[in-house]
């Protein structure tokens, strides 16, 4: 039997944020988080903190419980069947698996962007507009336009649509139809936006300007990213996580998982020698 | 704003400014030394000679700023060699201040010694190399080939003047013993200034390389002018 990668429930975290005095509590707490799909055991005993306005990045070859586990983090693996979560994740300090949980109301808090973009077949403003509506966010039409503006802003895509808003969003091209979810998940101001892989469908250009939207992002949110594009997670993330076979092996600063991690086995993924 | 800068450049930019720092400081402390030694300031000297920390310190810091600039953002073509460039430039000028320290060292020898001669070509030298200091990292900032090429062309004047001083106080030497300590640290100033000199042109061969992607290290001369 091979030894542990790392020590349960210590994965090497050498100092978090730099030259901090006192950093601020964690957004995201997970503590000893295990989950099921059926008998299988896809992640074994996670514990890891996720800083407020950074953003952290999920890396690891298929199948290593990345998505898993950033899925765990808005209960979207609830509609799942037959699966199961051990362990706790708390989201400033409440725990989201407890009884009484309004898992809507945590979707709200901790907004989702996936692979591929999948704008509804309505305008580009009613696609932004939806949630602040269905939520009865908007006081009023002026104060629902404002906000539908400001997201759009937000999500970089403000001036290429403001003169077209009431055309069709499966009109935009991928990378804008992706920066539109980008929009539509910001509008309902959430704390926390998880990205699974939001550019892996797009196009170099396109690529570029999600991941400079994803870095001025963190001013405003939290923002977690799955990528399998390891020089992606180089170049927007603050921290980065690597994961094998289920199993947390690293969690540390960017800078040092790319340029000297503490882990054989992170050294082995982030110079291409397995995954 | 709709469009966010892009933060690769933002750090390229910190990066690029902060060697611009180090050369300031390199630049200025060679100064210093050199006038310590013509004015026979001691003051001056142990100035140069106990104040290499910062520079030291923008050393580490800049390498360590291009060494995150490659591992996280794998630059390609310009920004590339710009980099590399820096890296280069960095190492150049952590020598030039290490150079500026020797020289004090050489200087505060000297002053205890009555002087050996009034000094002419050494302020020259020390004239010369701050000039090709400043132009190859003006250059840098400019991306000014010209600039470069121009600093490339002055190091042969250097040489000379090295030269120069060597025979001079050859003669001094051989006339009076007594004269060769302090000759011999008038000696060692004077090459210390030719490799600044030399440093400098690593530097503008840097920038020519940084600019136009043309290696010009270890060719027969095709200088301007």
């Amino acid at each position: 039997m091979t030894p542990p990668l790392v020590t349960p429930h210590a994965p090497p975290v050498r100092d978090p944020a730099p030259a901090a005095a006192s950093p601020p509590p964690p957004k995201i707490d997970v503590q000893q988080m295990s989950f099921y799909y059926g008998a299988t055991r896809a992640l074994q005993d996670i514990t890891l903190q996720i800083h407020p306005n950074v953003v952290t990045a999920f890396i690891g070859p298929s199948g290593c419980g990345k998505s898993t586990f950033l899925r765990t983090l808005n209960r979207m693996n609830d509609i799942i069947p037959a699966t199961r979560v051990e362990g706790k994740a708390l989201i400033d300090g409440e725990d989201i698996y407890a009884p009484g949980v309004d898992v809507v109301q945590l979707r709200r808090r901790v907004g989702m962007v996936f692979q591929k973009s999948n704008p509804f077949p309505k305008s580009i403003f009613e696609n932004v507009a939806y949630g602040l509506r269905i939520n009865g966010m908007a006081k009023s039409r002026t104060d629902l336009a404002g906000r539908v503006e400001e997201s759009l802003k937000q999500a970089a895509l403000w001036t290429e649509v403001k003169d077209r808003l009431q055309t069709s969003a499966l009109a935009l091209s991928g990378g804008q139809q992706q920066r539109l979810c980008i929009a539509r998940a910001l509008a309902i101001k959430p704390d926390v936006l998880l990205m699974d892989e939001p550019a892996s469908a797009l196009d170099p250009i396109a690529t570029q300007r999600i991941e400079e939207l994803v870095y001025s992002l963190k001013s405003s949110f939290t923002v977690v990213i799955v990528t399998h594009n390891m020089q992606q997670a180089a170049r927007v993330s603050d921290r980065t996580a690597f994961f094998w076979l289920g199993r947390l092996v690293e969690y540390d600063r960017t800078d040092r998982i790319f340029t000297a991690p503490a882990e054989k086995l992170t050294e082995d993924y982030v110079t291409g020698r397995f995954g | 704003m709709d469009r966010p800068i892009r933060h690769f450049q933002e750090e390229l930019e910190t990066m690029q400014a902060r060697l611009l720092e180090m050369g300031g400081i390199a630049e200025e402390r060679v100064r210093v030394a050199v006038q310590g030694l013509i004015t026979r300031d001691v003051v001056l000297i142990d100035r140069i000679i106990g104040g290499d920390e910062p520079l030291n310190h923008l050393h580490v810091e800049i390498d360590d700023r291009c060494f995150r600039l490659l591992a996280l953002h794998q630059p390609m073509a310009v920004d590339l060699r710009a980099i590399v460039a820096a890296v280069k430039i960095n190492s150049d000028l952590e020598r030039v201040g290490d150079l500026a320290v020797n020289i004090a060292e050489a200087a505060r020898r000297y002053v205890d010694h009555p002087p050996v001669k009034q000094l002419i070509d050494i302020p020259r030298m020390g004239s010369v190399a701050q000039t090709m200091l400043r132009d190859s990292l003006d250059a840098y900032v400019k991306h000014d080939i010209d600039l470069a090429r121009s600093v490339l062309n002055s190091d042969d004047e250097l040489d000379a003047l090295k030269t120069q001083v060597f025979r001079e106080l050859l003669t001094y030497m051989l006339q009076d013993p007594a004269t060769i300590q302090p000759s011999l640290d008038l000696i060692l100033v004077s090459r210390h200034l030719e490799r600044i000199g030399d440093h400098a042109t690593n530097v503008a061969e840097d920038v020519i390389f940084m600019v136009s992607a043309q290696d010009v290290r270890h060719h027969p001369p095709t200088r301007v002018g």
